[in-house]
C-alpha cells in the first residue's frame, strides 16, 4: 500500500517534469525566432551572408539602428502609427461608451435592435470596404491623409467594442445612477461622473483590441496611404524591404524598433490581459 | 427618473456619432461593393451591369484560380483547429492548474502576437530565406541538407511554409482565451476527481474540456473566420505566389482590384468573403455546447 501509493507521487512528478520540459522546449520554438532577429538587427551584410547566420553578431553593428532612423524614416513611421492608432483608440472608446450607454442604461424601443445592429460589424470581414472606401475617400480626397485610416479602423472596431462596453454597463447597479439624478446630476454629468469611472476595465479591454488591430492594420494602410512621411509602420517596413533589400541589418533594426511599441503596452497590461481577451470572445 | 433617461434629444446625442460611422464605413461599403459585383466595370470608364455573370466567372469556366484560392484558406482553417486549438488548450489547463513559471510561460507563448503580421512576415522571409535563412542554416549543420532550398519559391512548399508561420503566431492567442475559461473552474471540481482516483488527464478530459466547451467554441469560430479572411502573412511572404500556390481569396481579390482593375469581379470576390464567413459563423453557431453552472 505504502509503496504504491509512493509509485504513484513519482510517476505523476515525472509527467510534470515532462510537461514542463515541453514547455521549455516550446518556448524555445515561440522565442528563438525574435532573438535571432535581434542578433540579425545587430549584423551587416557580410556576417549574414558569410555563414554566421545563426550565431551572435560578432562585431555588434549598431550602425543599422542609425540607419533605421536616419535614413530610412523609421522615426516617421513610428510617430505616425502612434498618431493613427492613438486617434482610433481615442475615438472608439468615445463612441462606444456614449453608445452602450444609450443602449444600456437609457429607456428607448430600439435599444437592443441598434445593439444587434452594430453588433453585425463584427462578422463583416473588411475586405468588402476596401474598394468602397477608397473610391468614396478620392472622391472626397482625403486618400493619403491620416483619417482614411482612423475612419475605417474606428468603423470596424465598434462592433466588438460595443458589445464588450454594453456587457460592463449592464453590471452597474440602478441605484448609483438614481441617487445622481436624486442629487441634481442631469444625463451628461451622470454619464460623465458617474459611470464613466465604473466602466475603467472596459474601457482597458476596448483600447488593447483596437490597438492589436490598428496598429498591425495592413490592407487598408497599404491602399490608402503611398505618401512616405503619411505611411505607418506596416507600410512603411514593405517600402524599407524594397528600397534596401541590398542591406538587411537596418531592415533587422527597423522590425525590432516596430515591435517595442507593442512590447511595452503588452507589459503595461500583461496582468489584465487573459481576463481582457475573454471578454472579448463575447460572441464570437 | 424614467423621463430623464428616456430624453429622446440624449439618446440621439448618444448613440448619432457612432451610428453614422458604422453606417457609412461598414454599411454603406458592404452595400457599394455588392451594387459594383453587378456590373463590369475598371475604375474608369461607364459600369456596364452584367448581372451575376462575375458571380458565375467565380465558379464556371474560371481562369483566375478563384476555386484554388477558395480551397486554400479551407485548408488552413482546417489545419489551423486541427493543430492550434488542441496545443492552445494544452498550454492553457497546464498553465492554469499552476506549473512552475506560469507567469513567464504565459508571455513568451503571447508575443508572437505582438508582432504585426507584416514583421512577422519579413521575420518568416528570413527564416525561409535560401541563401542566409535560419532554416537552412540549421538543416545544413545538422547535415540534412547540403545546399539551401529556398522554400517560398518552391510549389511544393510554399503553402505549407506561410502555413506554418500563420499557425505559429497565433496560438498563444488563443491559448490565453482558453486560459481564462479553465481558470474560470473552481479547484475543488478538479480536486474532487482526482481524489475519486482520476489521473491528471482523465480529470482534463472529463472535467476541464466539458466546462470550457463554450470557449473552446468560441476559440473555433474565431479560427476559422479568422482563417477565411486571412491575407497580411500571405500578401508579405508570397502575395500568393509562386504561381498561384499559396493564393487565398482575400489575396486573388486585392490582385484583381487594384493590379488588373477589375473592380466589378473583385468585388464579387469581396462579397464572396462576406457571405462565406456569415456563413460559417452561421453554421458553428449552430453548434450549441452544453452549458454547466457551477
Amino acid at each position: 500500500m505504502h509503496t504504491s501509493a509512493k509509485k504513484v507521487k513519482k510517476s505523476v512528478s515525472w509527467g510534470q517534469r515532462i510537461v514542463f520540459l515541453f514547455l521549455c522546449i516550446y518556448t524555445i520554438i515561440q522565442l528563438y525566432p525574435m532573438v535571432w532577429l535581434i542578433f540579425f538587427s545587430l549584423k551587416n551584410n557580410k556576417q549574414i551572408f558569410g555563414g554566421n547566420a545563426l550565431g551572435l553578431p560578432d562585431p555588434a553593428v549598431f550602425e543599422n539602428y542609425v540607419v533605421a532612423f536616419e535614413n530610412a524614416k523609421i522615426g516617421t513611421y513610428l510617430v505616425n502609427s502612434v498618431i493613427v492608432t492613438g486617434c482610433t483608440i481615442l475615438i472608439v472608446i468615445v463612441l462606444t461608451t456614449m453608445g452602450a450607454y444609450a443602449i444600456t442604461r437609457l429607456k428607448w424601443k430600439y435599444s437592443n435592435l441598434f445593439l444587434l445592429f452594430i453588433t453585425t460589424g463584427m462578422m463583416i470581414p473588411v475586405h468588402a470596404a476596401l474598394l468602397p472606401l477608397f473610391i468614396s475617400f478620392s472622391r472626397v480626397g482625403i486618400l493619403n491623409t491620416r483619417i482614411a485610416l482612423i475612419l475605417p479602423y474606428v468603423g470596424f472596431a465598434l462592433g466588438l467594442s460595443t458589445n464588450i462596453m454594453a456587457l460592463f454597463f449592464k453590471t452597474i447597479p440602478d441605484e448609483l445612477e438614481e441617487a445622481a439624478v436624486i442629487d441634481g446630476c442631469g444625463i451628461g454629468k451622470t454619464f460623465l461622473f458617474v459611470m464613466l469611472p465604473m466602466v475603467k476595465p472596459a474601457i482597458v479591454t476596448v483600447a488593447i483590441f483596437t490597438y492589436l488591430d490598428a496598429w498591425n492594420e495592413l490592407m487598408f494602410a497599404n491602399t490608402f496611404i503611398n505618401k512616405a512621411a503619411l505611411k505607418t509602420l506596416t507600410v512603411g517596413i514593405m517600402s524599407l524591404v524594397g528600397e534596401y533589400a541590398t542591406s538587411w541589418g537596418p531592415i533587422g533594426a527597423g522590425l525590432v524598433i516596430a515591435t517595442i511599441p507593442s512590447i511595452i503596452c503588452y507589459s503595461l497590461v500583461s496582468k489584465r490581459l487573459p481576463d481582457a481577451i475573454s471578454s472579448g470572445a463575447v460572441k464570437g | 427618473m424614467n423621463k430623464i433617461l428616456s430624453n429622446k434629444k440624449a439618446i440621439v446625442f448618444f448613440i448619432l456619432p457612432e451610428l453614422l460611422i458604422f453606417l457609412f464605413v461598414v454599411i454603406y461599403s458592404v452595400g457599394c461593393s455588392f451594387y459594383y459585383s453587378l456590373h463590369s466595370w475598371n475604375g474608369i470608364t461607364d459600369k456596364v451591369f452584367v448581372g451575376v455573370q462575375n458571380y458565375i466567372s467565380l465558379f464556371v469556366n474560371n481562369t483566375d484560380g478563384f476555386l484554388k484560392a477558395m480551397m486554400n484558406p479551407l485548408i488552413l482553417a482546417v489545419l489551423s483547429v486541427a493543430i492550434q486549438l488542441p496545443l492552445a488548450l494544452f498550454l492553457a489547463i497546464v498553465l492554469a492548474r499552476g506549473i512552475k513559471g506560469s507567469n513567464f510561460f504565459r508571455t513568451a507563448f503571447f508575443i508572437p502576437v505582438l508582432f504585426s503580421s507584416v514583421v512577422m512576415g519579413q521575420l518568416w522571409s528570413m527564416i525561409y530565406n535560401p541563401n542566409y535563412g535560419l532554416l537552412n542554416a540549421i538543416l545544413e549543420n545538422l547535415g540534412i541538407i547540403k545546399t539551401g532550398i529556398a522554400w517560398l519559391g518552391n510549389k511544393n512548399t510554399a503553402l505549407i511554409c506561410t502555413f506554418v508561420a500563420m499557425i505559429w503566431k497565433y496560438i498563444g492567442y488563443y491559448m490565453l482565451l482558453l486560459y481564462s475559461a479553465v481558470k474560470r473552474i473552481p479547484a475543488e471540481l478538479f480536486e474532487a476527481a482526482e481524489i475519486d482516483g482520476a489521473t491528471k488527464f482523465k480529470a482534463a478530459w472529463h472535467v476541464i474540456i466539458p466546462l470550457s466547451m463554450p470557449s473552446i467554441k468560441t476559440t473555433v469560430v474565431m479560427i476559422v473566420i479568422g482563417a477565411l479572411k486571412a491575407f497580411d502573412t500571405i500578401y508579405v511572404l508570397t502575395n500568393g505566389g509562386p504561381d498561384h500556390a499559396t493564393e487565398v481569396t482575400s489575396t486573388l481579390m486585392y490582385t484583381t482590384i487594384f493590379k488588373k482593375n477589375l473592380y466589378g469581379y473583385g468585388s464579387s470576390m469581396a462579397v464572396f468573403i462576406v457571405i462565406e464567413c456569415l456563413l460559417f459563423t452561421v453554421l458553428l453557431n449552430l453548434w450549441k455546447p452544453k452549458q454547466y453552472t457551477y
